[in-house]
């Protein structure tokens, strides 16, 4: 495969000499079952104050590229062309002029905050830490000068923030710190991996606006590598587009996202959901429906505490109310933390109320003997997020999806299998897959699966706990579409739990918005979506990217706005205050 | 978009018990092993025969032989005789089948009671967890050897059938905490509470869903727990708390013949030898399957 460079050459821009630079890089990892090539040639440059997207689906290669420049790969890797970071060759360099390089010349933001800080240690010794070892301060200089870090990147009250753990701090203010230690040593080019994938949409704004005002203030170089389009869009200048190993396509941003050449990247950026384009449920369903039968699922100001040893309890949902009507789908959006999933675990019977009310298909749950609560469990389908986890390894698919027939004893082997072969049909799977086990299968075979088990009671209710967020954007967009079209055909109410607001755009009926366990806002999709009467709801909306580079800019600024209007400040990097 | 991914599936495919046994047979030391014990067991049983079907050795352990010598190792008697002129071989055999016999019980049984004890504590929580791991404390507390020992003295009617069982009665707490942790964390997995979610009950959650997940465990712990039980069984033999005349084990070789060390050695060496050979193989094989069960734990072969 040959990669397309759209680049037309009036408009390459080179500030200097790159301060990253891939050439003819291949990577080949020897495992148990013989070699196999994660990168096959790939050539690329970052040049200072420059973002340059590396954009592909999980296993095209694109960590494996970044880690090489590193030095990090494991030890049964084999690496063959030049990785060079500023003037150094990274191949010829033995493990002290490795572990020189890093933190001085290259830095690296990890995906996960949490897991990128030691929790043992407090934020000031994880700052300190880099600055002694490059030798750059000691003792109460590195400490002072790791305050001066931690307010540049914008976190308050850096003195005190010193003192504490990791697990004191929000996951926004943690990516903070970990891009505080990035740029501790002042590197040439910062490496940032999915640096936002974990973060909420309002948190990833945030970030990505310190990221963009780091290379304007600081010069710094970043290779950002992510699968979200909109991330792309609203950060990188330069977009470099990988297929299984291989650089497909590489451009500017806008050349790249506008007018894609390559047809994957196009398939690629057909996939993204695209906030307010969602036309993807008819509204007429739901209409037809309503009103015949009792609504799916009545929450009356449902109350649920999780209880703590010795600290008073958590209301992780404080006073909802809401209605799923039969063959509705409800979207319910929120941020981490805002109780979505803790409701969806409710109306699954799992999770037990401290007040008020669930009722399911026209049964209370409280009032249910556990025979009733069995029977009532039939009527309920789930998929869970992580389609990895919700299937039991030891299962093989066609067990998976028949475990509820045999769990409620529903016709013989024969007409079991029949009906499991019906559900692989209609979640277009192949039969041959009855006897495979999950692990052989990709992400987005397991979520289909996943859904086929849940139908497989033809249930009247579906609770759907962000089903597609585990998902690279093109296997989410076909995920969705089966998903619309099995609503329509089997008719089930649906619960859909997400965070991502686009995605809720495409297939809700009515969509609930919450925060800190507490309803803001609820209506019709077009409603709640298109005029937000709530400043929470517009905030969520005005974070939420777009794969297209002058929109995004555009919703930027409307954003900076917004927030200015709300008396909110705009995230960027404080320098010399 | 499936076509990209199908891609995948044409490749071998391999369930997880296949690729257990892969990664298994690809351990040099515990394919030795096997053969070891496959070796030993197959003497064991086939030379002098169980109960009333006979073996192919023309001695048996009962009978007194002609003294040649002073009764060293000879053609005729390849692992010598004792004192009064028995066949050592043929006597050694008995031992090794008893001792095999007791280690594999008392494994099947511990392991049981173990798994199901852990699994009960560990899926429901609460009063049940406290009452099944306050007797696993209360077990682990009491030096085992002693209650081995009373426990063995009170079986010894049964013979070694009694011995295995109070064996097994007492060495299940080791497995028993380790499942418990096992499931603890098995049992918050999305594909358990979609279990619960789609109305399973709790037993069938237990043994369909938790514990086939934590079955690498369990093989491990099983395996060494044959190997502990060995150890267990000639401890107990030798000290004179174990299997009883007319019955006979290793441990109760060694014990019988301990006197004659200076001067008759290999009374005291071949049971020894075939107690360090069984011991050995077994912790090997236990060691092969954890490697085959946690490839995380494996060493890069690059």
């Amino acid at each position: 495969m040959t990669s397309l460079d759209i680049t037309s050459s009036s408009d390459v821009v080179t500030p200097g000499d790159a301060v990253l630079s891939f050439t003819d890089l291949e990577v080949t990892f020897g495992t148990e079952f013989g070699d196999v090539h994660a990168v096959k040639g790939v050539s690329l440059e970052v040049h200072p104050g420059e973002v340059v997207a590396l954009v592909g689906e999980s296993g095209s290669g694109k960590s494996v590229t970044s880690t090489t420049a590193l030095g990090l790969l494991p030890g049964n890797a084999r690496v063959s062309g030049t990785v060079r970071v500023g003037d150094k060759v990274v191949g010829d360099l033995d493990q002290a002029g490795l572990r020189k390089m890093r933190g001085n010349d290259i830095a690296m933001v990890f995906q996960e905050p949490m897991t990128a800080l030691n929790p043992v240690l407090t934020i000031g010794d994880q700052l300190t830490e880099a600055l002694q070892l490059h030798g750059i301060a000691y003792g109460s200089q590195a400490m002072a000068r790791a305050a001066e870090l931690l307010r540049m990147v914008g976190i308050p009250e850096p003195e005190r923030r010193l003192k504490q753990y990791p697990h004191e701090l929000s996951g926004g203010q943690r990516q903070r710190v970990v891009i505080a230690m990035a740029i501790s040593c002042d590197p040439k080019v910062i490496v940032a991996d999915e640096p936002t994938t974990a973060l909420d949409v309002t948190v990833q704004a945030d970030i990505l606006d310190l990221l963009r005002s780091l290379k304007d203030k600081l010069d710094t170089g970043i290779l950002l590598i992510t699968h979200n389009m909109g991330v792309v869009a609203d950060m990188a200048d330069r977009v470099a587009v990988m297929l299984k190993g291989d650089l497909v396509e590489t451009g500017t941003a806008e050349q790249v996202l506008t007018d894609p050449q390559h047809e994957y990247t196009r398939r690629l950026l057909g996939a993204v959901p695209h906030l307010g384009a969602g036309a993807g449920q008819s509204d007429v369903a739901a209409a037809e429906h309503a009103g015949t039968r009792s609504p799916a699922l009545v929450l009356d100001n449902l109350v649920i505490e999780y209880h703590r040893l010795g600290r008073r309890p958590f209301r992780a949902v404080d006073d909802v109310s809401f209605t799923v009507d039969q063959g509705e789908i409800v979207g319910l959006v929120g941020e981490s933390g805002s109780g979505k999933s803790t409701i969806g675990k409710c109306a699954l019977g799992l999770i037990p109320a401290v007040a008020g009310g669930v009722n399911i298909l026209g049964e209370d749950f409280a009032a249910l003997n556990r025979k009733q609560l069995k029977a009532l469990r039939r009527r309920i389908g789930v998929v869970f997020q992580d389609p990895a986890a919700s299937i039991n390894p030891r299962f093989p698919v066609g067990e998976a999806v028949a475990e509820p027939l045999v769990v409620h004893q529903v016709g013989d082997q024969k007409s079991r299998q029949k009906r499991v072969m019906e559900l692989l049909d209609a979640v277009e799977l192949p039969r041959s897959f009855y006897n495979r086990y999950p692990h052989e299968l990709s992400g987005g075979q397991r979520q289909r699966v996943s859904i086929a088990r849940a139908l497989t009671l033809e249930p009247e209710l579906l609770v759907a706990d962000e089903p597609t967020s585990a998902l690279d954007v093109s296997v989410q967009a076909s995920v969705l579409e089966l998903f619309t079209s099995l609503q329509q055909q089997f008719g089930f109410a649906c619960l859909f739990v997400s965070h991502d607001l686009a995605v809720i755009d495409m297939l809700a009926h009515k969509v609930v918005v919450l925060q800190n366990g507490r309803i803001v806002e609820q209506g019709d999709r077009d409603t709640v979506l298109r005029n937000p009467r709530e400043d929470y709801t517009k905030r969520l909306l005005a974070a939420a990217p777009v794969p297209d580079p002058l929109e995004q800019k555009q919703r930027r600024d409307d954003r900076h706005r917004l927030l200015a209007e709300l008396g909110d400040e705009v995230v960027e990097l404080r320098v010399g205050d | 978009m499936t076509d990209a991914e199908t891609v995948a599936i044409e490749e071998k495919s391999y369930s997880q018990g296949q690729l257990v046994r892969r990664r298994f047979f690809r351990h040099k030391g515990a394919i030795v092993a096997m053969v070891v014990l496959a070796v030993v067991v197959l003497v064991a049983f086939t030379s002098i025969g169980i109960g009333p079907i006979p073996g192919w050795w023309d001695k048996n352990p009962f009978s007194q032989y002609e003294k040649i010598g002073t009764g060293a190792p000879t053609w005729a008697h390849p692992f010598g005789q004792d004192t009064i002129g028995k066949d050592y071989f043929a006597l050694v055999m008995l031992g090794t089948q008893k001792s095999i016999i007791i280690a594999l019980g008392v494994g099947l049984i511990s392991t049981l009671i173990g798994t199901v004890i852990g699994a009960f504590a560990g899926y429901y929580r609460g009063w049940v967890e406290s009452a099944l791991m306050r007797l696993t404390d209360l077990l682990i507390v009491i030096p085992l050897l002693v209650l081995a020992a009373v426990l063995g003295k009170i079986a010894s009617p049964w013979g070694i059938w009694g011995l295995t069982l109070m064996l097994g009665l007492v060495t299940w707490t080791g497995l028993a905490r380790l499942v418990r942790g096992e499931v603890l964390s098995l049992r918050e997995r999305d594909f358990v509470v979609a279990a619960t979610a789609v109305g399973t009950g709790a037993r069938r959650i237990i043994f369909k869903h938790v514990l086939p997940n934590a079955v690498g465990t369990i093989i491990v712990s099983a395996t060494l727990a044959i190997s502990a039980a060995i150890l267990l069984e000639t401890s107990l033999s030798f000290l004179g708390f174990g299997v009883q005349p007319p019955d006979t084990s290793l441990g109760r070789l060694i014990s019988d013949y301990q006197t004659a060390f200076t001067t008759r050695p290999w009374l005291f060496w071949w049971p020894g030898l075939m107690i360090l050979a069984i011991a050995l193989s077994v912790n090997f094989i236990g060691d092969g399957l954890r490697d085959a069960f946690d490839p995380r734990q494996n060493r890069t072969k690059a």
